[in-house]
């Protein structure tokens, strides 16, 4: 349902399907939304577009379809401003965050309305209610609908003009766990057949597991615009857990050495920017006894929490984050 | 690829079929249309049926030739409420973002939805204003003297209470795009049609009834009723001052919509 004729898909075409914003602003009298963007979303790919809820990504995604004018900057789609695409739905399907369907009319309806700007028939109008799984609930009112229901809605005006690109805002949003695998899918099959998959979300565990690339976002600026891999990375430093009668002893000779400590519990240490083998040899060689000398991954959630929290946050965040990478690195 | 999943390109047509089809799918939509019409050939019925006989009470009003076409008064409520809904409703859901989405140009959808709108109102309102003053003229005929669409002026103010309560619609969906929210349109609408013709003709003295004349409701009712108080500009002046206020409504809503964000 998906292929694209082969003549469509040389290296040429492939450059030219891709959203590019180049300095994107918009600014709501003094409060800056989207603050001086530029990145490249590329086909092929499952791209995140992460941030915490009012970073601005809603913002950007109204921006790539023209909904919103920025204040500064531009952004264009497959190589246009959306709205001088000749047939727009097979260029972008968008899934925007709240429903962008009348409550009072049957899902068919709504499609079939949408459909008809360009030229699309009830055919395709019943491909992607089976597509998404609604054809039980397709002639219901949207306003029956949950949430899930209303998502998968969604999804299937996204993909009515078999859009080279897709935009999807919180996608998973309100689906249960067989529905989010089920659309991991679905965007894993668009992005590998050479689309552009371009997605929101504030969840950084979600994100991890769906998307190749990401774009992070905090107070409308960029942060990060790196492979997952990379980004998981140098975000992810671990923390050795260390266990002792002498704490307070051991704190001193680490911090000593560099490393940064925390005591969660009494005689507990978290200790950061050192290794497991370095701690033990400065126990070993101070005398001093430990119970418990073990490595715990840090949660990425937690990495992407202190980077978004506030853009002085994300400073020192990547400070500490590229400092720790460094030793682990140097070890 | 399946023939059906191949796309054209956007065009004033295709988008006209797209808002044919929005028109028709809501129940709310139907339900205010089947009212007016409902509405305007049931008072037409009551007001023959009550002014049957001519008797020394009877208000000069009701004896005119549009007497009993005055079943607009509710059908400019109902069907200046479709207009605002029309437009306002997609606001208010967040159906507007997926219409711009699938158009992003955006005029189109406004000049789409206009031409549904009137063509679907003017058929209905003018077939309907028919068919009242024909139903209600064949009960008082039974009693007294009646109108026939033949007799002078009659024509004019028949068709002209459907072309009237279309205009009025297009004032109202007009409104739906510079206000965008549904109370918000409503309350203006109501204001613009009823509530400002009022202030200025009784609280403001002579110059006051002067501008009235000029509203669009005034202007509007002087070539499509017959009734004494209602006659400020002549019928052609009239219509013509009500058409240049509907197109200062789209003119504003137009220029807005290209401007604001979605």
């Amino acid at each position: 349902m998906f292929r694209y004729d082969a003549a469509g898909w040389g290296n040429d075409a492939c450059d030219a399907f891709v959203i590019e914003a180049r300095q994107l602003t918009k600014s709501y009298g003094e409060k800056v939304a989207v603050d001086d963007l530029t990145f490249t979303v590329r086909p092929g790919v499952v791209t995140g577009f992460l941030g915490p809820n009012g970073a601005g990504k809603s913002t950007t995604m109204r921006m790539i379809l023209g909904l919103d004018a920025p204040s500064a900057g531009s952004v264009t789609v497959n190589g246009k401003p959306y709205a001088e695409h000749r047939q727009p739905l097979s260029e972008v399907g968008a899934l925007l965050e709240a429903r962008a369907v009348h409550t009072g009319r049957s899902a068919r309806n709504h499609l079939r309305s949408m459909a008809a700007t360009t030229g699309l028939g009830r055919r395709r109008v019943e491909d992607v209610i089976e597509l998404v799984g609604l054809h039980d609930v397709a002639s219901q009112r949207v306003g029956n609908f949950s949430l899930g229901m209303g998502q998968r809605l969604g999804i299937a005006a996204a993909l009515l003009g078999d859009p080279k690109t897709l935009i999807l805002d919180e996608p998973v949003n309100g689906l249960d766990p067989d529905g989010i695998r089920w659309i991991r899918n679905l965007l894993r099959g668009l992005a590998d057949e050479g689309r552009t998959v371009f997605l929101s979300s504030h969840l950084m565990s979600e994100m991890a597991l769906t998307a190749d690339h990401v774009i992070v976002v905090g107070k409308g600026r960029l942060l990060r615009d790196q492979s997952m891999s990379d980004f998981i990375a140098s975000e992810s430093s671990d923390v050795v857990r260390v266990r002792s009668p002498q704490v307070r002893e051991l704190e001193v000779l680490l911090t000593a050495e560099g490393a940064e400590t925390a005591s969660p519990v009494d005689g507990t240490l978290d200790v950061r920017g050192l290794l497991t083998d370095q701690i033990g040899t400065i126990a070993g060689r101070a005398g001093i006894t430990l119970y418990e000398l073990s490595t715990q991954a840090a949660s990425l959630e937690e990495a992407y929490m202190a980077m978004t929290a506030d853009s002085l946050d994300f400073r020192s965040a990547s400070e500490r984050g590229s400092a720790t990478s460094s030793i682990t690195d140097a070890a | 690829m399946s023939a059906g999943t191949v796309t054209r390109p956007v065009t004033i047509r295709r988008v006209i079929g797209s808002e044919w089809i929005k028109f028709w799918t809501l129940r709310s939509t139907v339900a205010v249309l089947a009212a007016a019409m409902v509405g305007m050939v049931g008072i037409a019925l009551i007001i023959g049926f009550n002014t049957r006989h001519l008797s020394a009470g009877l208000d000069p009003e009701d004896s005119v030739q549009s007497a009993t076409l005055q079943g607009y008064y509710l059908g400019q409520l109902l069907i200046g409420a479709l207009g605002v809904l029309f437009v306002s409703g997609e606001y208010s859901t967040g159906m507007i973002r997926s219409t711009f989405a699938a158009v992003p140009r955006r005029l189109p959808v406004l000049w789409a939805k206009l031409l549904v709108f009137v063509t679907v109102t003017a058929v209905a309102m003018i077939s309907m204003s028919v068919v009242a003053f024909v139903a209600a003229q064949s009960v008082i005929g039974q009693s007294r003297q009646s109108f026939s669409l033949s007799d002078p002026g009659v024509l004019r103010v028949v068709i002209g209470t459907g072309v009237y309560l279309t205009l009025i619609g297009a004032i109202g969906a007009a409104l739906g795009w510079i206000i965008r929210s549904t109370p918000g349109a409503l309350v203006a609408y109501v204001a613009t049609i009823l509530v400002i013709p009022v202030l200025f003709s009784t609280v403001l003295g002579d110059w006051g009834k002067e501008v009235a004349k000029f509203l669009p409701s005034e202007a509007g009712a002087s070539f499509s009723t017959t009734l004494g108080h209602l006659t400020g500009l002549g019928p052609w002046t009239g219509l013509a001052v009500m058409v240049a206020w509907v197109l200062a409504g789209l003119a504003a809503a137009s220029i807005l919509l290209t401007r604001r964000d979605a």
